[in-house]
């Protein structure tokens, strides 16, 4: 057998998948804060980026194999997991687990939808297609017109924070499970980590729902 | 006190199951579980009826054998027993009890609360041992063992493979049995010699069983009789991890 | 008849190697020919059938649980014996070799005792190998404590679990061996026939007892290795499973049964809490080192322990032992509890307990102390009672723990039936009427690692492999015997269950062969067990059928035999006109109650035939001869 068609060789790739995703997802928070600086800031950001030129492809190829990797392992995980208890207890008690835990499965499911809505709405422009068109006084693309405009409505802002809450509810549990799939905790740590890891996810949440948040009530305007 | 039982009942693997309800009356607090379900086996008797089947034998905690599911906690509401451990003081008059077996693909059941874990065998089988050949080993005092390592061996030889682990696990997963067993053997200079073709054999067995993944729930360490910590897991995720590289030709019963 | 144990002679010294050397050897070419069925997977067991596919036998092994990990070995808390002399405190092999045969009392053969001393030492070496995980000190050395009575400290343990880490050393041992292909392995099968053919032991009826299924199993030797038979008195700290099935349809097939009356009383268990109880939980003596025995003075004292002033208490261990105290030996700690409560002293619900008191250590060494050395003791009997042992006196009273007696070896632990040879606890070789702490361990380990692998070769190299198979109607005959037994069980749809029955079975032997016995008593048993045997099998009530899973049934056999085999417990209690060891006659004890031995009639060892139920039993005597250790009397004072 090849290792990684074990179960714990799919959790190594799930941990590590998620591990790239979840410092992904940071840098890209990090990244949004940009817009705090208007204009200047994030369009500058994001003319960086496409500058990388083949370098961008690389790095989006890589990040799709991620996701799919992730999305792949996590639905055979569930499914096989589904499969080794094929009947179900009529009482069930929990003691450790926690809802985020029981879930990841969901959740995950609706933020692979969300990210595929997120990068129709912003990256492919689907929804919007003069999204594309907007230019800003430097001639680069006008990233900060496009975020100010597209959390205009409720609705999208709404989804949004929504999708950043089913996000924490997936780090709440993913960030300490990946140092235990990867072996890294131990009796002292494996506490810490439980907690740390939740306030991280928090971290994430707010740092990303900070944007939409500040555009809804008019706080960064066009 | 007087209780009401929701037992689950099943012929055999093939028959069709479900849980019956049972009344115990005059329950002492001071009896074990188990002992008031003899009482309620002798009540069936005497009614002409099949007594209720499950798993038991030291009925003292240390042997594994039984093995039941209590209001939906394995060895049922305390913390660090095993169901013979368990007594009825725990419990409220009047309350109700609902009884299952392990549920597990790899746990077949054989009969009402009895299941077969011959899974976890074979999976000592596959490689959870020293390969020391009777006789012919140094002195015991040849090769000493830091009392650290010593102590963390101990507290995972400390399982009694009942099988909680997997019946408490929402994935059905034998993780924390197994990786009790990868460490304590790990863990001593004896056994380490052979670490990386342990944990890859024993691994594989696991998966070929049908057990469930890993997704880190907890739930078994809450479960766990013996308080065997799921930073086993760890250890065990960390062993593999180590073993991955160092190819091996073929390693004993399967292995990657 | 005279019995002969085929013990070597010369030095003592030498004599296994010696006779390691004469006994012939089995080609390793022609050792894959020779099948070989274990029954039991306990130490005993598990160790045989691992070593024995490790020489390249083909071994079949068998269980009644549903793993070989369960085997009862299991459950031993405190540590196993062997001569190391780690701690440099003048152990040696001698010395072992000495404490067990005056510990015995005198009543084991010398020879095997000696080689039972010798190879202790290779056994923690094996173990260590296993990755047992012995307590070691902080330089990574093993540990060892003192235990049962020793001056020496010898034994080795891995926190409260020993049996548990030694017998999971056994298990993994045979694990390997299965997964090489020498040994398979049958559990959830209880064997409830011996084959025999022309006078050898040729196989084994079993039922699985899952399927119900009746099935032949056939080998070229048979070695039993079925633990203890002290559930005869119903409750005892066995577990549920325990019989005497395996030995005593072997004895009924002319294997003998040697000193079934020495039974092991163990002094520190928890006391009785009601007629619910199933069984009896056990905790380490080791709770007498700090922890002291009293009563209330008074008769049918009903005061709580703290209302009961110092002067009104009797530390009547303290009192009758001045030199050993709390810590007298097993027999007579259980004894001295015994006639406490007899004389309507006893304590807690029942009146069937004595306090065993921590409060002065508590008060000496500070309560975190005795927590750091008995904490899990204290919390198991917590969960159990629902006391706290450290704010009122624990309960404890002596529960029916280990049986010397066993089917009848020679030196190479060959019962008088060729072919099949016995191991462990089963048999009766080492402990000769009582057995130290620490030591059970010990034999189970030493027969089945390093004794039998050379004794079974003496056998087999004298026989052709494969003679017999299972299609030998000797086979048939076996299977259609115990097919009808079980059938006739289940037709009698009588109105007493199982269990009661049991209860009745245990409670003629606990007041009439327990602790104490007398003529009176005795003969009273004898006069009982028939009748008990009569009623079982008109009025017993087993319900089901027999092709399927059926709990009730195996209760059902198991008490069959306890029911035949009790009557020759009480016989050869009888019979034993002496006080020794685990074997107290009332008849026979000193001015001050203590055991007197008969060393002029009675130095033998009692090896009975079976002669048909209902029929007098042979006794046959095998002389005991002590020539390295002085036949002394046994005192404590
Ligand atoms: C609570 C307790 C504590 C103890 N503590 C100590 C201690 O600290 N130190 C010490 O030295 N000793 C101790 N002892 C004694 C010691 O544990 C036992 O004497 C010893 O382990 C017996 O080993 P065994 O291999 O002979 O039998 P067991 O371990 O009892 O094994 C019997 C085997 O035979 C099988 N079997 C039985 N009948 C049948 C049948 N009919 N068909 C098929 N299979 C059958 C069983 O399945 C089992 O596998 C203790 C005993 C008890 C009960
Ligand atoms: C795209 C759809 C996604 C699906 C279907 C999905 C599914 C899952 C599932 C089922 C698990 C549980 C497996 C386990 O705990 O072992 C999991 C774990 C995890 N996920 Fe996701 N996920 C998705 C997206 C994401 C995203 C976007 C991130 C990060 C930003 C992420 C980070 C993690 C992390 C860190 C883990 C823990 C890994 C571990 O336990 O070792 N996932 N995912
Ligand atoms: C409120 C929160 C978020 C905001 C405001 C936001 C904003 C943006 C913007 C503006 C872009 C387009 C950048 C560009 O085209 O130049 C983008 C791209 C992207 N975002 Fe987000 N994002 C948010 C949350 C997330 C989350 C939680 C994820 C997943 C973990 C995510 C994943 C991506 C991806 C994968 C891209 C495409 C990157 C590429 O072009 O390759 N975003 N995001
Ligand atoms: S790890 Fe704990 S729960 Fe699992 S088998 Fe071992 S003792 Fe039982
Ligand atoms: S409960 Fe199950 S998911 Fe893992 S941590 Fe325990 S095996
Ligand atoms: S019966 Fe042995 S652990 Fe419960």
């Amino acid at each position: 057998m090849q290792w990684y068609k074990s179960s714990l060789g799919k959790k190594y790739i799930m941990a590590v998948t998620g591990l790239a995703m979840v410092l992904f997802a940071i840098v890209h928070m990090l990244g949004n804060f940009t817009i705090f600086a208007g204009p200047g800031g994030i369009n500058a950001y994001a003319a960086g980026l496409q500058g990388l030129g083949p370098g961008l492809w690389l790095f989006r190829l890589a990040l799709l194999t991620v996701f799919l990797v992730h999305i792949w392992m996590g639905v055979s995980l569930y499914l096989e997991n589904k499969a080794a208890r094929p009947s179900e207890y009529a009482m069930k008690q929990n003691h450790r687990t926690s809802f985020s835990a029981r879930t990841m499965i969901w959740t995950g499911v609706i933020l692979g939808a969300f990210i595929i809505f997120h990068v129709l709405h912003f990256t492919v422009h689907a929804f919007h297609p003069y999204y594309a068109t907007f230019v800003d006084a430097a001639q680069r693309h006008d990233v900060y017109r496009m975020v100010v405009m597209g959390f205009q409505g409720f609705p999208m802002t709404l989804i949004y924070i929504a999708a950043m809450v089913v996000l924490l509810l997936h780090l709440a549990h993913g960030i300490q499970s990946f140092f235990q799939s990867l072996g890294a905790t131990n009796d002292a740590t494996l506490p810490t980590l439980e907690k740390g890891g939740r306030g991280v996810a928090v971290v994430i949440l707010l740092g990303f729902v900070i944007v939409p948040i500040t555009i809804f009530f008019g706080v960064i305007r066009l | 006190m007087n209780l009401t039982l929701y037992v689950w009942r099943q012929k055999g693997p093939k028959e069709k199951g479900s849980l019956e309800r049972y009344e115990a009356k005059h329950v002492s607090p001071d009896s074990s579980f188990l002992e008031m379900l003899d009482e309620v086996n002798e009540d069936l008797i005497k009614s002409g009826k099949d007594p209720i089947v499950f798993d038991h034998d030291c009925r003292e905690g240390i042997c594994g054998m039984c093995s039941q599911m209590i209001n939906g906690i394995a060895h049922g509401p305390d913390t660090e027993i095993t169901v013979c451990q368990l007594h009825m003081r725990k419990f409220k008059d009047g309350d109700s009890i609902y009884i299952e077996p392990w549920r597990a693909k790899a746990f077949p059941l054989i009969s009402d609360l009895m299941v077969d874990r011959s899974a976890f065998d074979r999976i000592i089988e596959s490689y959870g041992y020293t390969s020391a050949h009777t006789g012919g080993v140094p002195d015991g005092n040849a090769i000493p063992v830091s009392k650290v390592n010593a102590d963390i061996a101990m507290d995972a030889a400390a399982c009694i493979g009942c099988g909680a682990c997997v019946a408490a696990c929402p994935n059905a997963s034998a993780m924390l049995f197994v990786s009790a067993k990868v460490s304590h053997l790990g863990v001593l200079p004896q056994g380490e010699v052979e670490a990386a073709r342990r944990v890859k054999a024993m691994v594989s067995q696991m998966d070929a069983e049908g057990f469930g993944n890993c997704t880190n729930h907890y739930e078994c360490e809450a479960a766990c009789p013996k308080g065997i910590k799921v930073t086993f897991i760890s250890r065990m995720n960390r062993e593999l991890l180590k073993a991955i590289p160092q190819v091996e030709k073929k390693a004993a019963g399967g292995g990657f | 008849m005279i019995l002969d144990g085929k013990c070597p002679t010369g030095p003592i010294e030498t004599s296994w190697d010696r006779h390691r050397f004469e006994m012939k050897l089995v080609n390793p070419a022609n050792k894959r020919k020779f099948k070989v069925l274990v029954v039991g997977t306990g130490l005993a067991g598990g160790a045989a059938a691992a070593t024995l596919g490790e020489l390249g036998y083909n071994v079949e092994a068998f269980c009644y649980q549903d793993s070989a990990r369960r085997a009862h070995s299991i459950a031993a808390q405190g540590g196993i014996n062997a001569a190391k002399n780690y701690p440099n405190d003048g152990d040696s092999i001698y010395r072992l070799f000495y404490d067990t045969i005056k510990g015995g009392d005198f009543r084991a053969r010398e020879a095997d005792v000696w080689r039972l001393a010798q190879v202790s030492n290779n056994i923690i070496d094996q173990c260590v190998a296993q990755g047992v995980p012995f307590a070691r000190d902080y330089a990574g050395y093993l540990d060892n404590r003192s235990f049962g009575g020793a001056q020496v400290s010898r034994t080795f343990y891995a926190r409260g679990q020993t049996g548990q880490q030694l017998l999971l050393g056994a298990y993994q041992a045979l694990c390997r061996q299965v997964q090489a292909g020498s040994v398979k392995l049958h559990t959830r099968r209880e064997m409830l026939d011996l084959v025999v053919v022309d006078g050898e032991a040729k196989g084994i009826t079993c039922r699985n007892l899952v399927t119900g299924q009746i099935e032949s199993y056939w080998g070229d030797a048979v070695v039993l290795c079925t633990g203890g038979y002290v559930n005869v008195f119903y409750l005892s700290t066995n577990a549920m499973g325990c019989s005497v099935t395996a030995a005593w349809r072997s004895a009924k097939k002319g294997a003998y049964f040697a000193n079934p009356c020495y039974t092991q009383i163990h002094p520190t268990c928890i006391p009785q809490s009601g007629d619910h109880q199933s069984k009896l939980t056990l905790m380490s003596e080791s709770l007498r080192n700090d922890g002291r025995c009293w009563v209330p003075k008074k008769q049918g004292d009903e005061r709580a322990a703290h209302q009961i002033p110092e002067d009104e208490r009797d530390y009547y261990l303290e009192r009758k032992y001045p030199s050993f105290g709390n810590l007298a030996p097993r027999d007579i700690a259980s004894r001295a509890a015994k006639e406490q409560c007899d004389d309507n002293r006893g304590v807690g619900p029942g009146k069937r307990g004595v306090f065993l008191d921590f409060a002065d250590s508590i008060k000496r060494l500070g309560e975190d102390k005795i927590r750091e050395r008995y904490g899990n003791l204290f919390d198991m009997y917590e969960k159990i009672t629902d006391e706290n042992g450290y704010k009122q006196p624990m309960r404890i009273y002596p529960a029916p723990h280990y049986s010397m007696g066993g089917l009848w070896v020679d030196y190479n632990c060959m019962s008088n039936v060729p072919g099949l040879f016995v191991l462990g606890e089963a048999n009766f070789s080492v402990h000769g009427a009582n057995r130290l702490g620490a030591s059970a361990l010990m034999q189970g380990l030493a027969d089945g690692y390093f004794v039998i692998p050379n004794t079974i070769a003496n056998y087999l190299a004298r026989i052709t492999p494969g003679k017999v198979k299972d299609d030998h109607p000797e086979f048939k005959r076996s299977r259609e015997e115990i097919q009808g037994q079980m059938d006739k069980l289940l037709s009698i749809k009588g109105k007493k269950t199982v269990s009661e029955l049991n209860r009745e079975l245990g409670k003629v032997m606990w007041n009439n062969a327990g602790m104490a016995r007398s003529e009176q008593s005795l003969k009273e048993a004898i006069k009982r067990i028939p009748e008990l045997r009569e009623e079982f099998w008109n009025n017993v009530n087993v319900t089901g059928v027999s092709g399927s899973t059926n709990q009730q049934l195996e209760n059902a056999w198991r008490l069959a035999d306890f029911l035949e085999f009790a009557e020759l417990f009480v016989k050869d209690a009888l019979h034993r006109e002496e006080s020794c060891g685990g074997h107290f006659r009332v008849e026979h004890q000193t001015e001050d109650g203590e055991a007197m031995r008969d060393d002029e009639n009675f130095c033998y060892v009692g090896a009975w035939e079976f002669k048909g139920i209902d029929k007098e039993p042979e006794l046959h005597k095998e002389p005991l001869k002590f020539e390295n250790v002085e036949l002394a009397v046994r005192s404590y004072k």
